[in-house]
C-alpha cells in the first residue's frame, strides 16, 4: 500500500518533467519559434538564476520585486480576511445586520477587484495604498460571500439540540454555527488569497515602481520573454505554495467532516 | 413514584403553510408519570413528531398547554433531553465533545462534566471511542452517543424521536435491548415515538396508539409483559395483533 502510494506520487512530478521537456523540444531542438519571441527551459533557468541578485534591466532583483507584491497582497488579504469573514458571519446571523448591510454588499459585489485601480490611483496616487485597497476589495467579496453561506448551511436540529441544551444565542452562534462554515470559511479564505495574489500582480502592470507585474511590464517594453517568463513562474510558484501551506492549515483545523472529492 | 411528570391539557397545533392551514394535533391531553417509559405509537408523518416537539418546546402549541414538572413549557430547556432521528451530533466534536456539551454550556467544571460524560459513555457501551469523530462511528453507534449526550445534561424528561429508524434489523433490536438496560440502570421519564409495533412492544410500559394526521389519541395500552420481553412470546404476539389491527394504515 505505502509502496504504492510513493509510486504515484511520482506522477506529478512526471507531469512536470514532460511538460518542461516538450518545451526544451520544440524550441531548442525543432527550433519552432525565434529564441528572442519564446526562448528555451534553459535560457529562462539561466536569466531566473541571474535574476536572483541581478537589479538589471528593471531596477530591482526578482526577491524585491517579489517581497514588494507579497507585502502588498498579504496586507491586503489579511484586511480582507479580518474585516470579510466576520461581516459575512453576522450578516447570515443577524437579521439586521444583513438587511443593513446586503444593498451596498449586492451593489460592490459585481465590481471586479481591477476596476477599482482607476479611481484608487486618483484617490491615493501610485504608491502602496491604492493597490492595499484594490486587493483588499478583492479579498473582501470572496470571504463575505462564504463565511455567509457557511453560516446558513447551519442545521436546524442542530440548533435545536443547542437550545434544549440551554444554549444562548451567542453561544449557538459560537458552539454551532461557526464551527459548521469553518469549511466554507477556509475555502473563501483560500479563494480571498488568490483572488488577492492576481489582482496584485493587475495592479502592478498599470501603476507601479516594484514587483512583479511591474518586472513583467516593463519585460515587455524592452522585449525580453525570458523574464517576462520568469516573472510567470514566479507568480505561479508562490500561488500553488499559498494554496498548500492554506490547504495544511484547513487539515488541522476543521475536524470530523467529511470532504468529498 | 407514579407522579405525574408531563401533563398535556387540550393540545392544539396548527401549522400555516402557503396553502393554508394544516392541523397536525388534535386536542391531545395526555400525562406521563415520573420514571415511564411512553411509546406514542402511529402511523408514519401522523405529527407523532410535532407532539415531541411542542412537549420539548421547539414548536409553540397553537392551543391548549404542556406542563413539565409543574412548569409551563414555552421555550426548550435543559430539564428536556431529546435524542433525534439521525445527523444531530455535532460532527467537529469527538464523542466527549458531543456528551459533555450540555454541561458545558451550563458551567459545569471542565473536571467533574468530563467524569460525568465518561460514565455516560460507558453506560452506552462505547469506552475507548472517546476521541473518535461522529462520522468514524456506525449508525449504531452514533445514535448510542445522541443517548449519551442527552443523557449526560441529566433531564428530567428524555424525548426519543424514532432514534432507531433508520437503522438496519439487526442493529434496530440490539439497540432496543441496550436502551432496556440502560433505562434499567438509570430510570428516567422516557417519551419514545415509533411507528414500529414490535418496538413499540418490546420498551413500552404504555403505548399511546395516535391516529393520522391531525392526529388525536386512538387508545392506551398498559403493557405488563415482564422484561426482558421476547418478540415471539405468544402474549407478546397477541399484543402486537391487538394493537396491529387499531392503528390507522398509513397512505
Amino acid at each position: 500500500m505505502k509502496k504504492k502510494k510513493d509510486y504515484i506520487w511520482i506522477l506529478s512530478i512526471l507531469s512536470i518533467v514532460i511538460f518542461a521537456g516538450i518545451w526544451w523540444f520544440c524550441c531548442d531542438v525543432l527550433k519552432l519559434t525565434n529564441s528572442s519571441t519564446l526562448p528555451g527551459p534553459a535560457t529562462v533557468v539561466n536569466t531566473f538564476i541571474k535574476k536572483l541578485s541581478s537589479s538589471a534591466p528593471d531596477g530591482a532583483t526578482l526577491p524585491a520585486h517579489i517581497f514588494s507584491s507579497l507585502k502588498i497582497s498579504l496586507g491586503g488579504w489579511a484586511l480582507g480576511v479580518i474585516i470579510g469573514t466576520p461581516l459575512g458571519i453576522f450578516m447570515a446571523w443577524y437579521k439586521k445586520v444583513d438587511l443593513f448591510v446586503r444593498p451596498i454588499f449586492d451593489l460592490l459585489r459585481p465590481i471586479p477587484g481591477l476596476a477599482w485601480i482607476p479611481l484608487m490611483i486618483i484617490l491615493f496616487g501610485i504608491g502602496i495604498t491604492p493597490k492595499i485597497a484594490t486587493v483588499f476589495l478583492s479579498a473582501f467579496v470572496p470571504c463575505v460571500l462564504n463565511s455567509y453561506t457557511g453560516i446558513r448551511q447551519t442545521k436546524d436540529v442542530h440548533l435545536w439540540v443547542g437550545q434544549t441544551f440551554g444554549a444562548d444565542d451567542t453561544q449557538m452562534l459560537v458552539h454551532i454555527a461557526i464551527p459548521t462554515a469553518l469549511p466554507m470559511i477556509m475555502t473563501g479564505v483560500r479563494v480571498a488569497l488568490g483572488a488577492a495574489w492576481t489582482c496584485i500582480v493587475a495592479a502592478e502592470m498599470l501603476a507601479s515602481t516594484k514587483g512583479l507585474g511591474y518586472m513583467i511590464q516593463q519585460a515587455r517594453g524592452i522585449y525580453r520573454p525570458d523574464i517576462i517568463i520568469c516573472g510567470m513562474i514566479a507568480i505561479g510558484a508562490i500561488g500553488a505554495v499559498f494554496s498548500g501551506i492554506l490547504s495544511l492549515i484547513e487539515n488541522a483545523i476543521v475536524k470530523g467532516v467529511r470532504r468529498d472529492g | 413514584m407514579s407522579k405525574e411528570i408531563i401533563i398535556c391539557e387540550n393540545l392544539n397545533k396548527t401549522f400555516e403553510t402557503s396553502r393554508g392551514s394544516v392541523p397536525v394535533i388534535d386536542n391531545v391531553s395526555l400525562t406521563v408519570l415520573k420514571n415511564e417509559l411512553l411509546v406514542l405509537f402511529g402511523p408514519g408523518q401522523c405529527g407523532k413528531s410535532t407532539m415531541i416537539n411542542c412537549m420539548a418546546g421547539l414548536e409553540p402549541a397553537t392551543g391548549g398547554s404542556v406542563l413539565v414538572g409543574g412548569q409551563k413549557v414555552v421555550k426548550p430547556g435543559p430539564d428536556r433531553g431529546v435524542v433525534y432521528q439521525r445527523m444531530a451530533l455535532f460532527p467537529w466534536l469527538t464523542v466527549m465533545g458531543n456528551v459533555e456539551y450540555g454541561p458545558k454550556v451550563r458551567g459545569v467544571p471542565k473536571k467533574e462534566r468530563r467524569e460525568r460524560a465518561q460514565h455516560y459513555i460507558e453506560l452506552v457501551g462505547l469506552k475507548g471511542f472517546e476521541n473518535s469523530y461522529p462520522n468514524q462511528l456506525s449508525g449504531g453507534m452514533q445514535q448510542r452517543v445522541g443517548i449519551a449526550r442527552a443523557y449526560c445534561n441529566e433531564p428530567d424528561v428524555l424525548f426519543m424521536d424514532e432514534p432507531f429508524g433508520h437503522l438496519d434489523a439487526q442493529t434496530r433490536y440490539l439497540m432496543q435491548e441496550d436502551l432496556m438496560k440502560i433505562w434499567e440502570k438509570e430510570k428516567r421519564t422516557i417519551v419514545f415515538v415509533t411507528n414500529n409495533i414490535e418496538e413499540a412492544i418490546y420498551l413500552a410500559d404504555r403505548i399511546v396508539v395516535m391516529t393520522n394526521c391531525p392526529t388525536t389519541i386512538k387508545k392506551e395500552y398498559e403493557i405488563r409483559l415482564p422484561r426482558p420481553r421476547n418478540y415471539v412470546d405468544t402474549e407478546f404476539l397477541k399484543l402486537r395483533e391487538e394493537i396491529s389491527a387499531v392503528v390507522d394504515k398509513a397512505l
